[in-house]
């Protein structure tokens, strides 16, 4: 193992000109280090102007991308989601992870969604979720395994449905890895993250693009104000 | 539904199956990122993801070059990648893997392992091919190639067609084996005018025509033929007579069809084609005659 990462590592040097080099080169270590500790920022685009509009070019390229979208107020919510079964003609089932923010929707006692707690296995019909953050730019929304979410609810269901507090819509996604490192603490990173924009799609065919090809067939997102 | 739904529904069924049942799922990476150990796949149909999130182990497979720095650096070349690739803004799915399932996670894998290959790579750094490590595969350079667009991708016989195909693929199994990849090139530029990194592909071409030539693995015709050629270019009376020469003897040779279905020394060209005889005269005095007539 290490034989080869030297035997490549040493190939490099030489193709680099530093042949006899062995690493221990402290100038350059210490541009290594600097670089991934204040990670600068590249080209970003510019953002849209002020916080109402970069919702709005969420909004917008979220749709653009395919999926359905909607701004509800907290208090909204469950009648937001089962409105979204009930005109897609879907039981009123929900596969849902432990997410704090998902058990406070208050649900109505008579017909509310049955709620199945866990991972998905493949055989529910809808998955609902609690995004991390979006991003305007492009209209993407991120999530992140765990308990409180879990990622298999993002790909298996045929609908997924994910809710995004607007207060957690930056414009790009630089703003959302810094957010990310302040959660999960710098150079570490959950076991997966996910950007989802739109619902998943193949056009391998006859290039005839068509919705849900591996993953959901719909996405709906909602966004959550108070 | 129609004939591609109802293919695709079924592929996605019986696949849905699979991956369910499977112990290990590979991917290959878009990029690596050295930050924080992240492996990076971006699809549109999710396959990669459910290959990274259902099977007990996931192992990555991916080549050095894909290694950025930063997150902030994968965010700068992942705005490349899908308006370059599909003419999209964003992919549907950008995935970012890191580590085994944690001790809380209800789901991912169990096993997490990645392998770097060299393949090649190490070599190219430091030649002048060190640009095309630069390349994510985005394919827009294929498909703004008039090359590409004529033969397709099989034509290519390995893994990248394209311009980055002729480029990459002399590297790989070496240019005895794929120099007629860069030689199969009009040079219009059309492929570094579009690629989003900013490789430099048919300067590249040309470099492997030349190592070609210095190794002396064009067929032999190849080289003589271009020498007479040579012979009558650096004599332009000689050439244009030889011009005239050939195209009004075709065209007398050819008589009322116009055509050849045979002729010596062509016989690659007419196994699969006919050969059409030169009409109404040599370039040169062709524009002689029509600038006559403008004037
Ligand atoms: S060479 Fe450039 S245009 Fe072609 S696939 Fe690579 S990055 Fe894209």
């Amino acid at each position: 193992m290490t034989g080869a990462r030297d035997l490549i590592l040493g190939r490099v040097r030489e193709s680099l000109g530093r042949a006899g080099a062995t690493g221990e080169d402290a100038a350059r270590r210490e541009r290594v280090a600097t670089r991934l500790r204040e990670h600068p920022k590249g080209v970003v685009p510019e953002p849209a102007d002020g916080k109402d509009a970069v919702i709005g070019q969420f909004m917008a390229k979220a749709q653009a991308a395919g999926a359905t979208v909607e701004k509800v107020k907290r208090d909204d919510i469950a009648r937001a989601v089962s409105a979204f079964l009930r005109s897609h003609n879907l039981p009123q089932q929900l596969r849902m992870g432990a997410d704090r923010r998902l058990k406070r929707i208050a649900w109505q006692t008579r017909g509310a969604p049955e709620r199945r707690a866990g991972p998905s296995d493949g055989n529910d019909l809808a998955g609902l979720s609690y995004a991390f953050a979006g991003a305007g730019e492009t209209g993407t929304l991120v999530l992140f395994s765990g308990a409180d979410n879990p990622t298999t609810v993002n790909f298996l269901p045929e609908n997924h449905i994910v809710l995004v507090d607007a207060k957690d819509i930056a414009f790009d996604y630089e703003t959302v890895w810094s957010k990310l490192r302040r959660k999960t603490g710098a150079g570490t990173m959950p076991r997966t993250v996910n950007l989802i924009t739109g619902p998943s799609r193949s056009a391998d065919i006859e290039q005839t693009l068509i919705m849900g090809a591996h993953g959901p067939v719909r996405l709906h997102v909602i966004v959550v104000t108070n | 539904m129609k004939e591609p739904e109802s293919l695709l529904r079924e592929a996605r069924g019986i696949l849905r199956e699979k991956f369910l049942a499977a112990d290990v799922g590979i991917t290959g990476a878009n990029f690596l990122v050295a930050e924080t150990g992240t492996s990076v796949i971006v699809t549109n149909e999710g396959n990669g993801d459910l290959t990274q999130t259902l099977p007990k182990v996931h192992i990555v497979l991916a080549s050095i070059e894909k290694i950025v720095p930063t997150l902030e650096d994968m965010s700068q070349i992942l705005r490349l990648l899908a308006r370059s690739a599909t003419g999209q803004e964003m992919s549907v799915y950008t995935t970012l893997s890191t580590g085994p399932r944690r001790k809380s996670d209800p789901d991912g894998p169990e096993q997490y392992h990645v392998i770097l290959l060299d393949n090649g790579r190490s070599t190219m750094l430091g030649t002048e091919f060190q640009d095309m490590l630069r390349c994510i595969r985005c394919g827009a350079c294929m498909n703004h190639c008039p090359v590409y667009q004529a033969v397709g991708g099989h034509a290519y016989g390995w893994v990248y067609p394209g311009p980055m195909g002729a480029v990459l693929t002399p590297t790989l199994i070496g240019v005895d084996k794929a120099g007629h990849l860069p030689n199969a090139s009009t040079f219009c530029g059309r492929c570094e005018a579009v690629c989003p990194m900013h490789i430099p592909l048919p300067k590249m071409m040309r470099h492997w025509r030349e190592r070609e030539f210095e190794r002396h693995l064009a067929p032999s015709e190849y080289t003589s033929n271009l020498k007479l050629w040579a012979w009558f270019a650096k004599r332009p009376p000689m050439y244009r007579f030889a011009a005239r020469l050939a195209a009004t003897s075709l065209r007398l040779l050819a008589r009322r069809r116009g055509r050849f279905s045979t002729l010596p020394m062509a016989g690659a060209w007419t196994k699969d084609r006919d050969l059409p005889a030169p009409q109404g005269g040599t370039f040169i005095s062709q524009w002689k005659r029509q600038r006559g007539s403008r004037r």
